[in-house]
């Protein structure tokens, strides 16, 4: 047992942190999401190019640094810390996660691009219907010849405005709700036939809703692995978001502190008075808590999978619940400024509120865990 | 970082698991499983066998008698000694006197007690706590007062747990009355058999028998057993009260807590179901098992830190905090789980008694130990203390 990170695992860290502290402050940020394609393209490519640490994840046959799922949670903590807007997590945790563990012809192709940044990869797989069960899919993908034609609606594809390409869950075969059928496939994001609704989200993302009208897709767009793969995939980013959890949660601790620390009301620093003592005390307990069940996670990622998912879903139920705790409390000593869009804290909040939910609430995650764990109800 | 054990590690667990197999006592097994409470000799029995083998003191550096494990193989025989069910040894000389002697104690003074807490000859209890300096310890009032090169101490303590038992008791007083609160406190070794000394038992909420008032009166204590300098026990005092709250996390206890509830909310039957299967109930497990996980991360990544040299410092209020909360929910859900169950008031059997029990046993003590268990959010410094100390000394407020 062992709970130090390596040298290169610092060396990431560290890399990574000098290089948004110099190009990703509140304002700037805040310019990127107000431009008309609501980023600036220029970071990822830096990422990719100048800092070459897109590769983090990647094994060193596939042109990577040998990493896994611990330089992700890293990566992910880091750009929490900015509330970065980049597509890291649907790119190359959720993507490059997929084709990693697929494998074959297409992972062989389109992994080098990742890592070079030409390619970025919007995931289309909830619906409309579904809320957090993966299995829950009226988008078909009808074999036809050697390919397949593709016909559904993909709700809330976070960056699939940027996207080169989409990764789409859809049913080969089965009813709406079987878990056989399920398979994924990675596509242009270009294909004739594809449509899309794009608007900002709250936490400052651009996404889309996603429309299918008879796309033909080539049969090597196919994933295999179904929806076991397809589980692991959102297991791998839900340990990722958890892990940028830990970023966003950090910096709402450690901003609220200092406000109230200047904040004078009575005569005093408002956090002079033992109720808001306290309050921090327990935002403090709550942060340290995301970031052990966050290295919980992530150390069980590869554990056989129903191990796999009791695991992640007893991090993500305690994140969820921790972030809105953490992020409410946070708005709450700050007072009137909290609620307006001025001070950075309060985008820390929407960020950390939309992670809450993010591939499944505390009652879903807790409700996975005890369908795995105790007998039925 | 990485959560396998290793061969090696492996290897020590099977060797700590077939020695608790083989050398754990069985009377004591058999008085734990009637629910029967546990005397002097039932506490030292086990702690002998542990002496022998020279594990009574694992946290202990190795000239001191320690095992010089590392932090893992702790957490292995923490994990272990827990599934095992076996019973905590008294902290009061191992975990609390012991290391204030072995850092602030003169040679004479290591060479004196530190082998008889291992040995188990001594045993220890605390004087901190007084009826009018609970949560404000350092408002203590007992007096004592240099009489050539003695101390002469009067005063009152209280809740001190385990003295009707003691040998020895290390005691918080005051030596300087003129001095800022913390500046005039010493700390004082007593030998619990000097002329002076009233031990009278206070009964907790299920009728246990496990703190008590003691009483000082003119109690002569030779200088020599004053640790570390006069009017500088409080600095023991903080020393001592960090190393308590690591201790008091109890995960690995809580885990078994946890298999136990589950235990009982399989035999306990909801309808046509276990109560386990009881979606209200067992939600409430679940949040449990998440938070504690939630605390052993927490636990492991502060005994990593202390591996690379960061002792145990005021961090270790936020596992105190959530070690004790977790604690108190486990003896909730013990007690609502025993349902009818819980109300009747068993003690345990008799000489000679061969009555039935009454009810399931596993519901036995559930509502004692369910009152008992309000304890651990007010002793070691009160959870709202810990927060205090989280804010003053982690937060800077």
């Amino acid at each position: 047992m062992d709970f130090n990170y390596t040298e290169t695992q610092d060396m990431l860290r560290d890399t990574l942190a000098r290089f948004l502290a110099d190009t990703y402050d509140f304002e700037t940020r805040k310019k990127m999401i107000a431009s008309g394609e609501g980023r600036d393209p220029g970071i990822w490519r830096a990422l990719a190019t100048e800092l070459g640490i897109l590769s983090a994840p990647f094994s060193e046959e596939q042109g990577g640094l040998g990493g896994g799922a611990l330089e992700n949670m890293i990566m992910m903590e880091e750009l929490g810390k900015v509330i970065a807007i980049e597509p890291y997590l649907q790119t190359v945790v959720i993507g490059g996660g997929a084709l990693k563990a697929a494998g074959g012809a297409l992972a062989d192709a389109v992994i080098p691009e990742i890592i070079s940044g030409n390619v970025i990869i919007g995931f289309a797989y909830a619906e409309p219907q579904g809320r957090y069960d993966l299995a829950n899919l009226t988008t078909t993908a009808k074999k036809d010849g050697a390919g397949f034609v593709l016909n559904g609606h993909k709700a809330v594809v976070y960056a699939a405005p940027w996207a080169t390409h989409l990764l789409v869950s859809a049913r080969t075969g089965g009813a709406q709700r079987d878990r056989a059928g399920v398979e994924l496939f990675l596509i242009d994001a270009k294909l004739p036939g594809i449509t899309r609704r794009d608007y900002p989200t709250v936490d400052g993302f651009r996404a889309s809703e996603v429309y299918f009208e008879n796309v033909a897709i080539p049969g090597d767009a196919h994933l295999p692995g179904g929806i076991d793969l397809l589980e692991r995939v959102v297991d791998e980013a839900t340990m990722a978001v958890c892990g940028e959890a830990c970023g966003v949660t950090r910096k709402l601790h450690e901003g609220t502190l200092d406000y109230s620390k200047q904040r004078q009301q009575f005569g005093q620093p408002i956090g002079r008075f033992q109720v808001l003592q306290h309050r921090m005390a327990d935002i403090f307990l709550e942060v340290e808590q995301i970031m052990s069940m966050t290295l919980m996670g992530t150390l069980k990622l590869d554990l056989p999978a129903e191990e796999r998912k009791a695991a992640v879903s007893l991090a993500k139920a305690k994140v969820a619940r921790s972030a809105k705790f953490v992020g409410q409390n946070a708005i709450q000593t700050h007072g009137g400024i909290g609620i307006t869009q001025e001070l950075a804290i309060g985008h820390y909040f929407k960020r950390a509120t939309m992670i809450e939910g993010q591939f499944g609430s505390a009652d879903y995650h807790l409700d996975r865990f005890e369908q795995l764990t105790y007998p039925k109800a | 970082m990485n959560l396998e054990f290793s061969p090696e590690e492996i290897a020590f667990r099977d060797e700590v698991r077939a020695f608790i197999a083989e050398n754990y006592p069985a009377d004591l097994r058999g008085k734990q499983d009637e629910g029967d409470e546990l005397s002097k000799e039932d506490f030292l029995s086990w702690h002998r066998v542990l002496h022998k083998k020279g594990w009574v003191a694992p946290a202990w550096p190795v000239e001191y008698g320690g095992t010089g494990w590392t932090a893992t193989q702790r957490y292995i025989w923490s994990e272990e000694t827990a599934r095992a069910d076996c019973i905590r040894l008294m902290p009061f000389g191992l975990t609390m006197v012991g290391p204030v002697i072995y850092t602030f104690g003169t040679p004479e003074q290591k060479a004196k007690f530190l082998p008889r807490i291992l040995s188990g000859e001594d045993w220890w209890c605390q004087g901190y706590s007084e009826p009018g300096s609970g949560s404000d310890l350092a408002s203590l009032r007992t007096r004592a007062v240099r009489d050539g090169d003695h101390y002469v101490v009067n005063g009152q303590k209280t809740w001190t747990t385990m003295a009707q038992h003691a040998d020895w008791g290390f005691f918080l007083v005051r030596t300087d009355p003129d001095a800022k609160q913390q500046e005039g406190i010493s700390f004082l070794l007593i030998d619990m058999k000097s002329p002076g000394v009233t031990v009278r038992p206070i009964i907790t909420l299920g009728g246990e028998h496990e703190v008590n008032e003691v009483w000082l009166e003119d109690v002569r204590v030779p200088v020599e057993n004053r640790v570390y300098e006069e009017n500088k026990g409080w600095t023991c005092a903080k020393f001592l009260l960090a190393h308590e709250r690591t201790g008091i996390a109890g995960v690995a206890a809580s885990k078994r807590g946890v298999e136990k509830i589950k235990t009982i909310a399989m035999s306990e039957s909801d309808g046509d179901r276990p109560l386990l299967a009881n979606p209200f109930f067992r939600r409430k497990v679940a949040e449990l098992e998440m938070d504690l996980t939630a605390l052993e991360f927490t636990e492991l990544r502060t005994l990593a830190g202390e591996a690379q040299g960061k002792g145990p410092g005021p961090e270790s209020s936020l596992l105190k905090i959530k070690g004790s909360e977790i604690q108190q929910r486990i003896t909730e859900l013990a007690l609502e789980a025993a349902g009818h169950y819980g109300a009747p008031y068993f003690r345990g059997f008799g000489e000679g008694d061969n009555e039935h029990p009454i009810g399931p046993e596993y519901a036995n003590r559930t509502a004692p130990v369910y009152f008992n268990t309000r304890k651990t959010t007010i002793y070691g410094g009160s959870n709202e203390i810990q927060r205090n100390i989280i804010a003053k000394m982690v937060l800077g407020l």
